[in-house]
């Protein structure tokens, strides 16, 4: 059982600082590849509706761009909720979510290096 | 020998919940000479007073301490009441056990134990307690109204209305403020102009109004009654007196490329300008930056042309210096700065257009004729997006905190004058929440939904991306259905938040009236004195206290009116009696009281003392003026003799109360 | 004071009447809680508060006094925060020389409209002087009763 207070500590977001404006969701360039969208994940925290979320391919499809904490105007940082999601799930799995012989076989050439970057940050620990 | 009387206030349950006033009343009732200590469930009721007023003569009290709400709340009350069954008012000590004590405090015990040490403290001060008497002030008959928007215009003409003087300071070469630049007024869409202009006239024709245009107010000095104000007025070089308005100069003007911030820049005007038609005064004004004349001495064109004669490129500022007894503040607002909001592309598309701008492009006056086309190509726009909150309800950097109020009604205003005019235009409206409360707004909103067909979407815009054909591509979630909107749009309308008007801090500084953080003036009470500051004689009139839309503004603008009005018939005013004085014989006539006072109200005279040999010697020492005095207390901390007090906050009774808190 | 004998300083506030003060009322009529140990003393100005004032506090064992006045450039009486502003720089300098440390003594600007600030540097500084511990270095036991 994933637990809200938890995510809320390790992100040190409070989502009841939104105000339900979606404007995270509007600037997110990743939306069309996103099951739950970033102001889902602020209001699915604040149900608790951890689980769900967990188990999403969303959590690993954020760009962690940071476009929705940019431009919040409440402060919410949607980025952050959604890092402290991904760290709970993997440290849950008890290992990274990709073996580095993985990456290879995933890499597409048009992917900047900065991503490259990125992903190695996000699916291992 | 003193005789106090103590009562405790329950406050209903305010105080009483947390802090227990029988034990309160029961301690303070043992301290010495207190011969009276009482709890009521409410002292400030006429039941509460009258309990006071019988203790006062059946005990003949000489000091009186009430337990009760901040003395900022009832303690002109608790004075009165003493006042009128024979004790001084100035006798009454309030203790503040409810904004300082069981509002703030859970634990029952820790209350009330701070409650007594409350109340020892105020017995300790009301011993030492003097009888005072106030004095009375002049107050001169004429009120000044800084800023010349609808709210300033609107308490000048009330308070003329009653017969007195107004003066109107406007930085503007023209009344009118912002209601002039707005097209429509909401709900009930007549033309801003129609209804503002008449009352522009009326201010220019009422011989009780003089209106100071380009003027701005350089210092004040002096109180309630007694305000001494120096207004700049500005060079304008034209002879106000002289210039007939006629327009002649500002066609013939060589300088035609000068934005016109009547129309927001969207336009340009003349280096000599009239800002618009109904200007009042309809006076044409020399804007220095960019006349020739000014700059490098060639031209003269204007002084050419003009039959009158007005034009006078000479021209200094000039001081007047005027006596009011009553200042209103109407300094207005302006929309913020949105440029930080760099993903609606504001800075880089000039289709991206706040709603002001919105309003000089739709109105008949402003720079397309009415006729509403897009900056860019001047086409006609199709699609439309507005916008909403765009800085306001912000709690970062760029925004402000607050909701603005009115952008809700304007913009379901635009949406539907443009839904009206050009019926194939699709307009989208994206907001966080639809906010109308007021009278035929909630209707009015949704007028713009059902009989309009305006599109309403529940969310936000998260970014515009211009292309460069000039139309903008709006990222938009709908969080109803869900969905991401793309909509390729020819314009983008944004709903900027609304800020005071930048030179309101300055006059907030010289008026030494009080700002919220957002540099909205402070009311002297949130409910119950909206349109007062807290500093006497100083009265609030419109945005500058908070947001408003106009009906808001014009019922607060006669409110203001009615309450200076209520202060200019007094012929005196009661003074504070609670003043510096000096110790005669103490005083070595040293002058560091002089240099300290801020309101010079100190003097010094040569005075006789009798010495013991029976001579006389003549020795200088400090004269307070009572009427000037304002009892800051700046003096008495200054005097190195210790000669100087002040009445109703002496050293002694400070003293008291400090050893009695740390007792 | 306490049953269980844990410290509890005595705090001696001076607030002027038009800010501070109502800054001080208005963090009760929100409700916000700051120890009960802060005992507020009204004064018109921030500038009648007297170097003397303060001395007795701490003389008659006081542990921490606080100055509270208009924001500078926002006194009520035009310059009377800038005077207690030098005054009280003076004062708290020779104070530390004496040994009261510098954390006990405080000058703090809280308009009228700030009452989440007043609470907060009232539960701060009340936070600050318990940790400093009792004042024992000025005060005069003849002052006792």
């Amino acid at each position: 059982m994933a637990d809200k207070e938890q995510i809320i500590r390790i992100s040190g977001v409070n989502p009841l600082k939104c105000m339900k404006c979606g404007k995270c969701t509007a600037t997110c360039p990743n939306y069309d590849e996103m099951e739950y969208h970033p102001h889902q994940f602020v209001y699915m925290v604040e149900h608790g509706e951890i689980d769900k979320l967990m188990a999403s391919e969303s959590v690993y499809k954020c760009l962690t761009c940071f476009a929705c904490v940019e431009r919040c105007p409440r402060g919410v940082e949607p980025a952050k909720l959604i890092e402290a999601i991904r760290t709970e799930a993997v440290r849950r799995q008890g290992c990274n979510r990709l073996k580095a012989d993985d990456i290879p076989a995933r890499i597409d050439d048009d992917m900047p290096g900065q991503a490259l970057m990125m992903a190695t940050r996000k699916y291992t620990r | 020998m003193n005789r106090i009387g103590v009562f405790v206030c329950h406050c209903g349950t305010n105080i009483a919940a947390t802090v227990d006033v029988h034990r309160v009343a029961e301690t303070l009732g043992k301290e010495p000479s207190v011969v009276i200590a009482k709890d009521y469930q409410y002292m400030c009721s006429e039941a509460g007073q009258n309990m006071i007023k019988d203790a006062i003569r059946e005990y003949g009290l000489t000091g009186l301490v009430v337990c009760s709400c901040s003395p900022r709340m009832h303690e002109a009350t608790f004075r009165k009441a003493a006042a009128s069954a024979g004790l001084n008012p100035y006798l009454v000590e309030i203790a503040n056990i409810r904004e300082q004590d069981s509002w703030i405090h859970k634990d029952i015990e820790e209350a009330t134990e701070k409650a007594v040490i409350l109340g020892r403290t105020a017995i300790a001060k009301v011993q030492l307690n003097t009888p005072l008497t106030a004095g009375e002030s002049p107050v001169t008959k004429r009120a000044l109204v800084i800023g010349g928007g609808i709210a300033g215009i609107q308490t000048a003409l009330d308070i003329a209305e009653a017969g007195f003087e107004v003066d109107i300071v406007e930085k503007q070469p023209t009344i009118g403020g912002k209601m002039a630049q707005i097209d429509k007024t909401f709900p009930t869409l007549d033309c801003a102009a129609c209804i503002l202009t008449p009352k522009m006239v009326d201010c220019a024709q009422n011989d009780k109004i003089t209106i100071y245009s380009y003027s701005e107010v350089a210092a004040v000095s002096g109180f309630v009654g007694n305000f001494s104000v120096k207004i700049k007025r500005k060079a304008r070089f034209v002879d106000e007196t002289k210039c007939t308005g006629c327009g002649l100069c500002t066609e013939k003007c060589p300088q035609k490329k000068v934005p016109n911030e009547f129309n927001l820049g969207l336009d340009n005007r003349r280096a000599i300008y009239i800002p618009f038609a109904q200007a009042v005064p309809k006076v044409a004004t020399i804007d220095p930056d960019y006349c020739n004349m000014l700059k490098n001495g060639k031209c003269g064109v204007c002084a050419k042309v003009c039959g009158a004669q007005a034009i006078d490129y000479k021209a200094q500022d000039t001081y007047v210096e005027q006596q009011y007894g009553a200042i209103v503040v109407a300094t207005g607002f302006n929309p913020i700065n949105i440029d930080a909001y760099d993903e609606y592309a504001y800075s880089q598309s000039q289709n991206v257009v706040t709603s002001l701008e919105l309003e000089r492009l739709m109105n008949a006056a402003g720079p397309n004729g009415g006729t509403l086309l897009r900056p860019s190509d001047k086409k006609h726009p199709k699609t439309i997006v507005f916008v909403q909150c765009v800085g306001s309800r912000c709690d970062d950097s760029r925004g402000k905190g607050y909701c603005s109020k009115i952008c809700c009604m304007y913009t379901a205003k635009h949406a539907m004058l443009i839904r009206e005019k050009y019926p194939d235009t699709n307009v989208y409206v994206f907001y966080i929440d639809v906010r109308t409360p007021g009278k035929n707004f909630d209707e009015f909103y949704r007028r713009a939904v059902e009989q309009y067909n305006v599109h309403y979407v529940k969310g936000q815009v998260g970014k515009v991306v211009p292309k460069s054909d000039g139309n903008l591509i709006v990222y938009g979630s709908d969080l109803i259905e869900g969905k991401r909107l793309v909509i390729d749009a020819d314009m983008v309308v944004l709903a900027a938040a609304i800020e005071p008007d930048k030179s309101a801090r300055s006059i907030a500084t010289m008026l030494t009236a009080s700002m919220d953080t957002n540099d909205f003036f402070t009311e002297a009470h949130p409910k119950l004195r909206p349109v007062e500051s807290p500093t006497a004689g100083i009265f609030l009139s419109g945005v500058c206290q908070g947001p408003k839309d106009i009906p808001e503004t014009v019922a607060q603008a006669t409110a203001c009116a009615g309450k200076v009005i209520g202060l200019l018939v007094k012929d005196k005013l009661t003074c504070n009696p609670c003043v510096a004085h000096s110790d005669e014989l103490m005083c070595n006539g040293c002058s560091s009281c002089e240099k300290v006072c801020p309101y010079g109200a100190i003097t010094y005279e040569e005075k006789g003392f009798r010495q013991p040999d029976r001579t006389t010697k003549m020795r200088r020492v400090a004269i307070v003026n009572e009427a000037v005095c304002q009892g800051c207390g700046a003096c008495t901390v200054a005097c190195p003799s210790g000669a100087m007090d002040l009445k109703g906050f002496a050293n002694k009774q400070i003293m008291a109360e400090v050893d009695a808190i740390c007792l | 004071m306490s049953v269980n004998n844990e410290f509890r300083p005595k705090i001696v506030a001076f607030c002027c009447n038009w800010c501070s003060y109502a800054g001080a009322d208005l963090a009760g009529t929100n409700r916000l809680q700051y120890p009960a140990d802060v005992k507020i003393i009204r004064v018109p100005c921030s500038c009648r508060v007297n170097p003397m004032f303060i001395l007795r506090a701490f003389q008659r064992g006081a542990d921490g006094v606080i100055l509270c006045g208009c924001h500078p450039g926002d006194c009520h009486y035009t310059s009377g925060n800038y005077f207690a502003r030098r005054r009280m720089t003076l004062l708290f300098s020779m104070l530390d020389y004496l040994g009261i440390e510098k954390e006990r003594t405080r000058v703090e600007w809280v308009s009228a409209a700030e009452g989440a600030k007043f609470a907060a540097t009232m539960n701060d500084f009340v936070d600050t002087v318990t940790k400093l511990g009792p004042n024992r270095r000025l005060e005069d036991l003849r002052c006792k009763n």
